[in-house]
């Protein structure tokens, strides 16, 4: 890894206040993305992935939000800008796209002139020269007859070709990271697979730097070069894709990836299910928050929360027990004949 | 037994469109086109299908929620809606387990009063009613004792989904649909919904239509899935054969679409293009003609037959003798 990476997280917190008690939403977050690379945050809700997410481009808001740690993207500090600096930052250097594309479009305007508009924010250029580079987004995107739907309203599009257009909006001033929450959750399977395939295309094709939420481990797989897991705001696990399917360490992630491997859904087979329920962010336990769902779980785990151990160069698990975890998983993967990749360990804690 | 629990014969729902203010517009959207199928006693039917095929409109057709434009549902021998079986007759045999667990709850009354408040309707007492509902609740998994207090924003996704399930069994329905049932769940808390499920089906004989767009769950939790293209039936099989030999170009488009779980075999080439059409003015000939990788000519101009379709079939000019497509059994070579 050469140079300085395109986003450098270090030790991130967020912390939500003004409900009844503070709720601590991410807590001690480190990742660093480099460019051209793309990063997968999955985990369930409530994990922090979508806070951490947004807090790259600060979209928290500013009052209620206790944010601590340090957030560097190509070089700027995100966390002390200005709402001003913020402005040109947003779009420019780091651009996001959502779930809902129907929310994040302005309904009264022409996705065209959308386009056109968040260029002219940021370039000196005539209109017809912002339009032109419109065009050719449309075309990179792969939305047919582009001339014809630069000049329709969102609500005329499809859901897919919604999704498209917004990533289109996204790439308009050509930032070098492109963040994504949940991009392809709320489309049919034929539609997401074709997102995925463009996200991936932009990767390679553009050097973009892509981190990008999904609970969707399928989707993940399909698309990021390295995948975090989170789970009640922190990353116990982090690695390449192929590390985290292959020989996951933390019991967490080897429990996600057990219910969805291929052939873990075997009919008139009861599924493997984690026992219990993610903690109270407002009341988080001292030592690792999965203790209590965890079938390895140790009174050290109960005590003080695990540092990250390092498993391999590009992989990293929270967690006390990866020993014991390995030995389960690599026990299992010979068993099984390895095909499905994870159908590992004993488990799991009953439900409560 | 040798006939359905449940048959839906040529059921179709239109729903027509406001004009705009200048009088243009004002078609139809055909969300369910002409729909046979079959549910037998004891099976779980999946229904999969995108957006637009008219898998949720099925839903609330079959439990009456809608009036249908043209068709009819036979329960039991009997069709609804007819004097033989009045819609509140068959309303405590056919029950519904809905998406959106908190907006299918009334936020006023406490999970016991919402589980009660369908057999007090029915005519059960209020205190056996109560009773049934706290046993309810300790058969999915929510201790009465903690939980028949409670109002639906005070517990978790997951726990809602499962009131629901409750309630939906508060009438001792014979059929369950599920439609979306478990997909706004997160993974984990949906494999303990969906092994609820299986525990509930076999202590109470229970029959689902299990309606979803997940197809892995699809294929776990069913034993026959039907395939639903723009309010049509594509194709009805068994859930094993279905995944693993589909015949109809949709059904395995949709199943080479499933994400490959592996880092190394990415999907290179997406299955289909573009967005499944708009069901107000659907292609003519077969519908799915226009995304078709195998379509030929003849596609364009002829329906597929679905003659018998509701007991396992294609509906698939490549399957139909003498199509005329190249691919048809008996085509010249």
């Amino acid at each position: 890894m050469s140079g300085e990476p395109l986003v450098r997280i270090e030790d991130l917190s967020v912390t939500f206040r003004g409900g009844r008690a503070p709720v601590r939403a991410v807590g001690g977050v480190s990742l660093d993305v480099q460019r051209g690379e793309a990063v997968a945050l999955i985990g369930e809700s409530g994990s922090g992935k979508s806070v951490t997410l947004r807090t790259l481009l600060m979209l928290h808001p500013a009052r209620r939000t206790a944010i601590g740690g340090r957030v560097t993207v190509a070089g700027r500090d995100v966390l002390s800008m200005r709402e001003r600096e913020l402005a040109d930052y947003r779009g420019a250097v780091a651009a996001m796209i959502f779930q809902e594309p129907l929310l994040a479009l302005d309904p009264v305007y022409t996705v065209g002139d959308q386009i056109v508009e968040a260029i002219r924010r940021h370039e000196r250029i005539d209109a017809g020269a912002a339009r032109a580079r419109a065009l050719g987004l449309f075309e990179r995107v792969r939305i047919p007859s582009p001339e014809r739907r630069l000049a329709a309203y969102p609500h005329e599009m499809s859901g897919g070709m919604r999704q498209r257009a917004m990533i289109a909006l996204a790439l308009a001033c050509r930032p070098q990271l492109l963040l994504a929450d949940e991009p392809t959750t709320a489309l049919d399977a034929t539609v997401q697979i074709q997102v995925l395939i463009l996200l991936r295309e932009l990767q390679r094709e553009l050097g973009l730097g892509i981190v990008f939420v999904t609970h969707d481990i399928g989707a993940a797989l399909e698309v990021a070069d390295r995948i975090a897991v989170m789970y009640a705001g922190r990353i116990v696990e982090e690695g390449t894709a192929r590390e985290l399917i292959r020989a996951p360490r933390h019991p967490y992630t080897i429990a996600l990836l057990k219910g969805r491997a291929h052939g873990a859904l075997t009919r008139g087979q009861r599924l493997a299910t984690i026992g219990g329920a993610p903690p109270d962010l407002s009341q988080l336990p001292p030592g690792c928050a999965f203790a209590e769902r965890c079938a390895w779980a140790e009174a050290a785990c109960r005590g003080t929360q695990p540092e990250p151990v390092t498993l391999a160069p590009s992989h990293r698990a929270r967690c006390l027990r990866t020993d014991a975890t390995a030995a389960a998983v690599s026990a299992a993967a010979a068993g099984a004949a390895a095909t499905a990749p994870i159908s590992a360990a004993p488990h799991v804690a009953p439900p409560r | 037994m040798t006939a359905p629990l449940l048959a839906v014969r040529g059921l179709v729902k239109h729903f027509p469109l406001k004009k705009d203010v200048l009088g243009r517009g004002g078609g139809v959207v055909r969300a369910v086109d002409g729909l046979d199928f079959e549910v037998w006693q004891g099976e779980t039917l999946g229904v999969v299908g995108e957006s637009g095929c008219g898998k949720s409109t099925t839903a609330r057709l079959l439990m009456h929620l809608i009036e249908p434009t043209a068709g009819e549902v036979v329960f039991d021998g009997a069709r609804v809606g007819s004097r033989d079986l009045p819609l509140k007759a068959y309303h405590r045999q056919v029950q519904m387990v809905f998406q959106d667990s908190y907006a299918s709850l009334n936020p006023r009354l406490t999970v016991e009063h919402s589980i009660a408040f369908g057999p007090q309707v029915h005519g059960v007492g209020r205190r056996e009613a109560t009773e049934r509902a706290r046993s309810l609740l300790a058969k999915v998994g929510l201790e009465p004792r903690r939980f028949a207090e409670r109002y639906p924003h005070e517990l978790s996704g997951g726990q809602r989904q499962r009131v629901n399930i409750a309630r939906a069994l508060a009438l001792e329905p014979r059929i369950v649909i599920l439609d979306e049932a478990v997909s706004a769940l997160d993974k984990s808390v949906e494999a303990q919904v969906l092994n609820l499920l299986l525990d509930l089906k076999d202590e109470f004989g229970l029959t689902y239509v299990f309606i979803s767009h997940d197809l892995q769950v699809v294929r776990f939790i069913s034993d026959r899935v039907m395939v639903m293209y723009l309010g049509e039936v594509a194709e009805v099989g068994a859930a094993e054969s279905l995944f693993e030999a589909p015949r109809h170009p949709y059904t395995a488009a949709l199943l080479s679409s499933m994400p490959s779980m592996d880092p190394d075999r990415r999907i290179e080439q997406a299955p289909l293009a573009g967005d499944p059409p708009n069901p107000i003015d659907p292609p003519g000939g077969c519908r799915f003609h226009p995304r078709c990788p195998r379509a030929e000519a003849v596609c364009a101009q002829r329906a597929p037959a679905r003659a018998g379709i509701a007991r396992g079939g294609v509906a698939c000019l490549m399957h139909e003798p003498g199509s005329g497509h190249a691919a048809a059994p008996g085509a010249a070579a």
